[in-house]
């Protein structure tokens, strides 16, 4: 055991630090959940990508330097200490990806991977459906077989910045007389397939931040087959064992929060003096983003060691997502009055937070899986 | 970074497990319990042929040159059998202590501690030192570390809730330690956090096993989801606070700057999983574990004692925001 960062990790740590302090917009860019802000993010990709910095761990040849785990963990401490723009392409690089690493085939790879990491395609969820949210076994969209060919018809929902997006990764039955688990399949469409419409539908920041996309009749080739037919339930799953641990969502981000929850309180302390309730919410919240960081450290550790993150990641999918919540929610309690105001990063940044108890598997069903599949409590 | 233990770290950590697993029954806390002095027949002098009674010291003293990234495990494993002995006391704070002080002190007692031929004790200066009437030097913590021989110095004893915890005001004649008095309440504080988790961990484990095997409605009451729900939350807690001891751990070890900010966030992490676990144990068991007879009371109320011990979540909360300057 050693907890300190090797001279290598430090360097590593001060190269991100140096590049990100000279190129991170000094103005916030407009929100990546309209038109305008997606293509400014989608700019923003492009310049991370560039220099090298859009997919540190990956491979070189898509783009990336080949950085350890640890490595990836110091440069998202540095990337949300800086202050730089939240990352457009992260549901394809964090959720997408990882299944085409393992599940895609060498053409699948070079055709996908370095345009998702530069920004060129960026791409979107398509798994929830109007009847099938946390029951997602239960999903009824079909894609028929049709020679080389599937034909797909039915209806995906919550597909974040779908009516933006290039790209989505699908879950389809591909056997129509199939149930639950069984007979599913992981495809990827392209956003101008014909057949295909995606309606925006308004966020609870009133920003057209979801999509509904409708099928009927869109047409996909064999090639853009994920895995292999009707194993799509078991490819699934490796993506949300990324959505759930700490791929989505590093520790960085919420440290990065929780030092300006403190910064915060300082300013109000300096102009209206000390508040010590106050005070102990602000340190309990950013004793949360402190644990979510060793605990991260130390599941690296196990990763290296040669275990599967599993349905551990439902620890740290509840941990950090409870976290992002209690974080604003302390700020805007701090904020007192002004707390009600829509003009602050902390109320944009609540409203972004109260979403993450819900997507990705509620925290009800991270919490069924914890004391089922970890704790060993009998099913029924 | 690297937060993986070694083979050998493993390795003694489940020499540990085994030995409290065979010697270190409910029956035997319970008799530390019942008997006068707090302490049980033979486990301390098991523990010490082990190695483990004098670990940290070095080896120069007769010890293993241990430092308290080996020692979290093994206190880990303490507070999951609820051994009513002075691991925290001896091992963790008294023995690293005497050996940073040196000089006449050290050399009257240290090698006869590492042998565990002398038993330390441990406590803040205003508050108890556990089991000082079975110790033969109490090293009192505050702005000094102050030690005192039991021999001829005055306890006043006071009752623990846990009560293998005989806790006891020490006056007596004192020895002023050359030794950092911060380090020396961190070591007991890092301590007492392992001990929390590991405490939480075996009720965590216990209720597990109870509700998995108690029926109600036909059904095994582990199957219902708001049992489930509660145990996932007390999980969850120790989850995030074990990482934390044993990162704590290595800040005393390392010497690490942040070492009482990261003590601060282990304890007072480690204080509200034990809390919780306690709390979501008993309301799981329900009237079963609201009796004597019962085993699981022997780790509520230790994980009750140590939660607070060696400053209690808030206590810590409110040195975190010091050194966070707020």
């Amino acid at each position: 055991m050693d907890l300190s960062f090797t001279s290598t990790e430090e360097e590593f740590r001060d190269e991100a630090r140096t590049w990100l302090a000279e190129n991170v917009p000094a103005e916030p860019l407009a929100s990546m959940d309209t038109p305008e802000g997606f293509e400014e993010h989608r700019e923003w990709e492009h310049i991370l990508f560039d220099a090298g910095w859009a997919v540190v761990s990956w491979p070189e040849r898509y783009g990336g330097r080949e950085a350890s785990l640890v490595e990836w963990l110091v440069f998202e401490e540095e990337y949300w200490a800086s202050g730089a723009p939240g990352r457009v392409s992260s549901n394809g690089v964090s959720l997408l990806a990882p299944t085409i690493f393992e599940f895609g085939t060498p053409e699948q790879q070079d055709r996908f991977l370095r345009p998702m990491a530069r920004g060129d395609e960026i791409w979107a969820q398509g798994w929830s459906e109007p009847d099938a949210g946390s029951d997602l076994a239960g999903i009824k969209t079909k894609a028929r077989r049709d020679g080389e060919h599937f034909v797909i018809d039915g209806q995906k929902t919550w597909c974040s910045r779908g009516a933006f997006a290039d790209w989505f990764f699908c879950l389809v039955r591909t056997d129509p007389d199939s149930e639950r688990h069984a007979g599913l399949s992981y495809l990827l469409v392209p956003a101008d397939t014909e057949g295909l419409e995606a309606r925006a539908i308004g966020r609870l920041d009133g920003e057209p931040g979801f999509a509904e996309l409708f099928f009927d009749g869109a047409r996909v080739h064999e090639r853009h087959l994920l895995g292999g037919e009707g194993e799509g339930w078991a490819v699934a799953m490796a993506t949300t064992g990324s959505e759930r641990g700490l791929n989505l969502r590093a520790p960085g981000r919420f440290m990065a929060a929780a030092d300006r929850l403190v910064g915060l309180y300082q300013e109000l302390a300096d102009s209206q003096g000390a508040d010590l309730n106050r005070r102990d919410q602000v340190v309990s919240a950013w004793m949360g983003a402190q644990a979510y960081r060793w605990q991260t450290y130390a599941t690296e550790a196990r990763l290296r060691g040669g275990a599967p993150i599993g349905s551990e990641a439902s620890f740290m999918k509840v941990l950090w997502s409870e976290l992002d919540v209690e974080l604003h929610a302390t700020a805007l309690r701090l904020m007192g009055r002004d707390g009600e105001r829509a003009d602050s990063s902390w109320m944009d940044g609540y409203v972004f937070a109260l979403s993450g108890p819900i997507y990705a598997g509620t925290n009800e069903i991270q919490r069924n899986i914890i004391s089922e599949r970890v704790l060993g409590l009998p099913r029924r | 970074m690297d937060f993986s233990f070694s083979d050998d770290q493993i390795m003694f950590q489940e020499a540990v497990r085994d030995l409290l697993a065979n010697e270190c029954p409910p029956e035997v806390v319970r008799s530390a319990w019942e008997n006068d002095t707090g302490r049980t027949d033979g486990l301390w002098g098991a523990l010490a042929e082990m190695g483990v009674v004098g670990m940290t010291a070095p080896e120069a003293a007769g010890g293993l040159g241990m430092d308290e990234t080996d020692l979290v495990l093994l206190l880990e494993e303490a507070g999951r059998a609820a051994l009513p002995e002075p691991l925290l006391e001896h091992t963790a704070v008294g023995i690293p202590t005497l050996a940073e002080a040196g000089g006449s002190i050290a050399e009257a007692w240290l090698e006869q501690a590492v042998a565990g031929e002398a038993t330390l004790g441990a406590g803040s200066d205003g508050g108890y030192a556990v089991g000082a009437a079975t110790c033969d030097l109490v090293l009192l913590i505050g702005d000094q570390v102050r030690a005192v021989p039991v021999a001829g110095a005055s306890l006043v004893e006071h009752q623990s809730v846990d009560w293998s915890r005989r806790l006891f005001e020490v006056d007596g004649e004192e020895v002023v330690l050359d030794a950092d008095p911060g380090l020396a309440f961190d070591r007991a504080a890092g301590a007492a956090a392992a001990q929390c988790v590991g405490v939480a961990q075996h009720l965590l484990d216990a209720t597990v096993e109870y509700v998995a095997q108690r029926y109600q409605f036909g059904k095994p009451v582990g199957s219902y989801q708001a049992v489930k729900h509660h145990l996932a939350n007390a999980a969850l807690k120790i989850e995030f606070a074990r990482p934390t001891a044993r990162h704590a751990a290595w800040c005393i070890a390392a010497g690490d700057p942040d070492r009482s900010r990261d003590v601060s966030l282990a304890k007072a992490l480690a204080s509200e999983s034990v809390d919780l676990a306690a709390r979501t144990a008993l309301q799981c068991h329900g009237a079963i574990g609201y009796t004597f007879e019962y085993d699981l009371h022997l780790w509520m109320k230790r994980g009750w004692a140590l939660s607070a011990a060696w400053g209690d979540a808030a206590w810590h909360r409110n040195r975190i925001a010091a050194a966070l300057g707020i």
